[in-house]
C-alpha cells in the first residue's frame, strides 16, 4: 500500500512486497517523514543498514503505526558519514550505535556515540571508532558515563554476576546510596547471530533463532517462521497458528510466574519465591507435553508445527492446568496481600510514561507505564485477526506496576490456554512452503511475553535470505531499567532488574 | 500470616523422591538416543544429511551419533525411514570424557565418578560457580532450577556460590562467545585448587547452535580441561542432577 505521493510504503504485520517498490527517498525527506510518523503515535520497530554499494548503505525504517494497525517503510542511502536523527527522537540512538558498530558508518552529532557488543566492523569497511578493524574490540572497553564531586563513588558489577544469570557490566555513579545514574555495557553474549542467518535459510537457521534469546524460544521462532510463510505466501496452517498461539501464552506464563517468584525472593518474602519457583517449572513441563522440550525447542516450525496435540493430551493437559491455576493464584495473591511486600515496591523505579514513549519500550514494561503496545492488539495475524486480545495496562510505571502487570496477564492467558486447547481448528498442523520470493521483503512481529518481538526478512534475486534483522524487546527496554535507576537507592536494583527481567542474550545476538 | 500457613499446607510438600525415585519424563522428551542400524541399505545418509551439525557420522560401517554436537532437535529421527534412529526417554546423558558422549546404539557408559582423593574432597560439599559464556539463558533457567524446592540441590551438599573464591568448581554454559573468553578465564583462575569444570550443554561442549560462528570457541574445548559433560539443549535439570551426582559418585 503506498500514499498519493509514493514516498511512503506501509504494509500489514506477517506481509510482504517486492523490493524494487520500496521508494528511495533524500536522507531529508527521510528523517523528515519519520520524524512525522513517530510523532503521530509511530514509533521505530526496527531500523538498519544493508550494503547498496562498495561504499553506500541503505537504511531501513520500520515504523510501526499502532492505532492503523500498519508498518510504514522508509529507505533511504547513505554514505560512511550521515547526520544523526537520535537528538530529535531518542528511539533511534541505540539503532544509529548499532549500524555504526556493523557498518562503520558514523551518525554525526550522536549525542552517546559508543559501541553497543564489541565486535568487528563488516570485512572491508573502516571501523566508526578508529579501532583496529582486524583486532576484535574487548568487551567495555569506552568510556562511561561519569559523575565527579566529592562523595561521589562509581559502583562496578559484572560482567559475572553472583548469580546464575547471563552476563553484562553495570556502573553505578552513587552519592552515598542514591544511584545519579546507570550505565550498562552488554555485548559479552554476542553470537553473530545476524551475519550466521545472511545466505540462508540454512539448516541450523531455526536451531539458532529458538537459541536467540532462550526464555523467548516460541517468540523468536514464531516471528522467523511467520517471516518465511509471509515470503513464500503460504501461511501456517490453522490448527497450526492456533498451537503456536497456545505455546506462546505458555511462554508467558512460565515468564511471568517465575519472575514474580524471583521479585519475591529479591524482597525476601519466601513463601511466593519457593512458590513460584516451583510452580514455573509446572509450566515449561506442559510445554514439554506438547513437544519434548521445557522451552518449546523444535515445536514450532515453518508452516505450522512440528508436534500435535491430540483430544486426550488436550484433556490432560486441561486437568493439569486447573490444579496449576489453584496453585498460581494462591502463591501470587500471597504477594500482593503482604503490606511489606507492596511498601518495598510501590513507588520504587518508576519510569513515566514519557520516558518510555522516548525511548520507544515496548511490551509489558511500556503497558506497566501506561503505554498502549500490544502486537496482539494492535497487529494481530491468523487465528488472532478480528478478536480483541485484552491488553493490560497499569499507570504507575513502578516495580508494582510491573508486577501487577504480571499478575494480571498471568490470568489472562491462563483463560487464553484454556480456550485455546478446547478449541482447537482441525486440519494438518503443518503446510509444505514453496521457496521463497526473490528480491522481496517482509515483516514480522510477534508479541512474545517481553514484548515485540520484530523479524525483518530481504531476499536476494536467489530468494535466500540477504539480510535478516531480529530486534529483541530488550533492545527497547534496556534504556528503561537504567532511567528507572535514577534517583533510587542502590539496593533496589535487584528489585527493579528483576521487575524489567530483560534478555542480554536478546540484545547481544 | 495465618495465610500464608494455609496456603503453605495446601500447597504441600513438593520435593521431588530422587534418586530414590526415577523421574517421571513426558512422553516426547528427547533423551539418550537409540540407534539400531541393522535395517538400513548400504547408501542411505538421510539421518546425517537432516543434521545442521554433523553430530552423525558413520565410522567403519557404524553409525555414531555424537551428544556433545546434538541438540536433540529430533529432525534426523524424523528423517529417518527406517526408524533406525530414535530418542529414548532417558535422561541419563552426562559423561566424564569427550570420546564418552559418542554414542553407537550399544550401552552408553554413564559418568564414572571422580579418583579417591577428588572424591574425599568433594563428596560431600561441592560449591560451584556458574559462568554464562554466551549461553541463550535456556541452560542458566534450567540450572537455577535445580535451587527450587523440587530438585531441592542443597539436600546433596552443592551448592552454587556467588564467587568464585568461595568456589570447588566452575560450571560454564554457552559456546565461549569471544566476548566471554577472558572473563571466563579469569573466573577459572580465581578458583583455588584443586579445582573441578563442568560443561553443561550443547554450546559449552561444542558450540551447540553456534558453533563455527566467528564470534564463537565452540564451547570450552581445549580452553580448560573438563571433567563433566552434560548434553542437551539444554539439558534437562534431571540431567544435570544425575551427571553431578555421578561424578561425585552418589548414584
Amino acid at each position: 500500500m503506498s500514499d498519493s505521493t509514493g514516498k511512503i510504503v506501509s504494509l500489514k504485520n506477517g506481509d510482504s512486497l517486492p523490493l524494487e517498490t520500496l521508494p528511495l527517498l533524500s536522507y531529508g525527506e527521510f528523517g523528515d517523514r519519520l520524524l512525522e510518523t513517530c510523532s503521530n503515535l509511530g514509533r521505530v520497530s526496527a531500523y538498519f543498514a544493508y550494503p547498496a554499494g562498495d561504499d553506500e548503505l541503505d537504511l531501513l525504517a520500520v515504523l510501526a503505526r499502532d492505532w492503523q494497525g500498519d508498518l510504514v517503510l522508509l529507505r533511504t542511502r547513505i554514505g560512511n558519514t550521515y547526520p544523526s536523527l537520535t537528538p530529535r527522537c531518542p528511539q533511534l540512538g541505540l539503532f544509529e550505535r548499532e549500524i555504526a558498530e556493523e557498518f562503520g558508518a558514523v551518525p554525526t552529532g550522536h549525542p552517546w556515540f559508543k559501541p553497543l557488543r564489541f565486535h568487528r566492523v563488516q570485512p572491508g569497511r573502516l571501523d566508526a571508532w578508529g579501532r583496529d578493524p582486524l583486532r576484535h574490540p574487548v568487551p567495555g572497553e569506552m568510556p562511561f558515563y561519569q559523575v565527579e564531586g566529592e562523595e561521589i563513588h562509581e559502583v562496578a558489577v559484572g560482567p559475572v554476576h553472583a548469580g546464575i544469570i547471563e552476563p553484562g557490566h553495570f556502573r553505578f555513579q552513587c552519592h552515598g546510596e542514591k544511584v545519579l545514574h546507570l550505565e550498562i555495557s552488554r555485548g559479552y553474549q554476542h553470537r553473530g547471530i545476524e551475519q550466521l542467518l545472511t545466505g540462508g535459510p540454512h539448516g541450523a537457521t531455526i536451531h539458532q533463532l529458538e537459541a536467540a534469546a532462550g526464555d523467548t524460544t516460541i517468540g523468536h521462532a514464531s516471528a522467523y517462521c511467520q517471516a518465511l510463510e509471509s515470503l513464500s505466501g503460504v501461511p501456517a496452517s490453522p490448527r497450526g497458528a492456533a498451537l503456536r498461539a497456545i505455546a506462546l501464552e505458555l511462554e508467558r506464563l512460565a515468564n511471568h510466574v517465575g519472575d514474580l517468584g524471583a521479585l519475591a525472593g529479591d524482597i525476601g518474602y519466601l513463601p511466593t519465591a519457593s512458590f513460584c519457583g516451583r510452580i514455573r517449572g509446572d509450566y515449561l513441563n506442559l510445554t514439554a507435553e506438547i513437544c519434548g522440550s521445557r522451552f518449546g525447542r523444535g515445536l514450532v516450525r515453518p508452516g505450522g508445527v512440528a508436534f500435535d496435540v491430540d483430544p486426550l493430551l488436550a484433556a490432560a493437559m486441561l486437568q493439569r492446568l486447573a490444579a496449576m491455576e489453584k496453585d498460581t493464584r494462591g502463591a501470587i495473591e500471597l504477594f500482593f496481600d503482604s503490606p511489606s511486600v507492596l511498601a518495598r515496591i510501590e513507588g520504587t523505579g518508576i519510569v513515566t510514561p514519557e520516558v518510555a514513549e522516548e525511548l520507544g519500550m515496548v511490551g509489558m514494561a511500556a503497558r506497566a507505564s501506561g503505554l498502549t503496545i500490544d502486537s496482539r492488539l494492535h497487529h494481530p495475524l491468523g487465528n488472532r485477526e478480528g478478536s480483541f486480545a485484552p491488553v493490560v495496562i497499569e499507570e504507575d510505571g513502578d516495580v508494582c506496576a510491573r508486577a501487577k502487570i504480571r499478575r494480571r496477564e498471568i490470568y489472562d492467558s491462563l483463560e487464553m490456554v484454556r480456550k485455546g486447547l478446547r478449541n482447537l481448528p482441525p486440519g494438518p498442523i503443518r503446510c509444505a512452503l514453496p521457496a521463497l520470493a526473490p528480491r522481496s521483503l517482509t515483516v514480522s512481529l510477534v508479541e512474545g511475553w517481553r514484548g515485540e518481538v520484530v523479524h525483518v526478512a530481504l531476499t536476494d534475486g536467489r530468494g535466500a535470505l540477504s539480510r535478516y534483522k531480529v530486534v529483541d524487546p530488550s533492545f527497547r527496554n534496556w534504556g528503561g531499567l537504567a532511567m528507572a535507576l535514577r534517583g533510587e537507592q542502590i539496593s533496589d536494583f535487584p528489585l527493579c532488574n528483576k521487575s524489567f527481567n530483560l534478555s542480554y542474550c536478546g540484545f547481544d545476538l | 500470616m495465618l495465610k500464608v500457613i494455609c496456603e503453605r499446607l495446601r500447597q504441600g510438600h513438593r520435593t521431588a523422591k530422587y534418586p530414590r525415585q526415577d523421574p517421571v519424563l513426558p512422553e516426547r522428551f528427547r533423551g539418550l538416543p537409540r540407534l539400531e542400524p541393522g535395517g538400513c541399505p548400504q547408501d542411505c545418509r538421510e539421518c546425517l544429511s537432516s543434521c545442521p551439525y554433523g553430530a552423525l557420522q558413520v565410522d567403519g560401517g557404524r553409525l555414531r551419533l555424537d551428544m556433545g554436537r546434538c541438540i536433540f532437535c529430533g529432525d534426523c529421527s524424523a528423517a529417518c525411514p527406517h526408524e533406525a534412529l530414535t530418542f529414548s526417554r532417558d535422561h541419563r546423558l552426562a559423561s566424564r570424557t569427550r570420546e564418552g558422549l559418542l554414542t553407537d546404539g550399544d550401552v552408553f557408559a554413564l559418568a564414572g565418578p571422580l579418583d579417591r582423593r577428588m572424591k574425599k574432597l568433594f563428596g560431600r560439599s561441592l560449591k560451584l560457580r556458574q559462568v554464562s559464556a554466551g549461553g541463550c539463558n535456556a541452560c542458566e533457567a534450567d540450572l537455577n532450577v535445580l535451587g527450587t524446592l523440587t530438585y531441592d540441590l542443597g539436600r546433596f551438599g552443592i551448592q552454587f556460590v556467588a564467587s568464585p573464591r568461595h568456589a570447588d568448581g566452575i560450571l560454564v554454559t554457552g559456546p565461549v562467545a569471544e566476548n566471554m573468553k577472558g572473563a571466563l578465564l579469569e573466573t577459572y583462575a580465581a578458583i583455588p585448587e584443586p579445582k573441578l569444570v563442568i560443561a553443561s550443554g550443547a554450546c559449552a561442549i561444542g558450540g551447540g547452535p553456534y558453533r563455527d560462528s566467528p564470534e564463537v570457541n565452540n564451547g570450552l574445548g581445549d580452553l580448560l580441561p573438563v571433567d563433566l559433560y552434560i548434553p542437551g539443549c539444554p539439558p534437562h535439570p534431571y540431567t544435570v542432577l544425575d551427571g553431578l551426582l555421578r561424578m561425585l559418585g552418589r548414584l
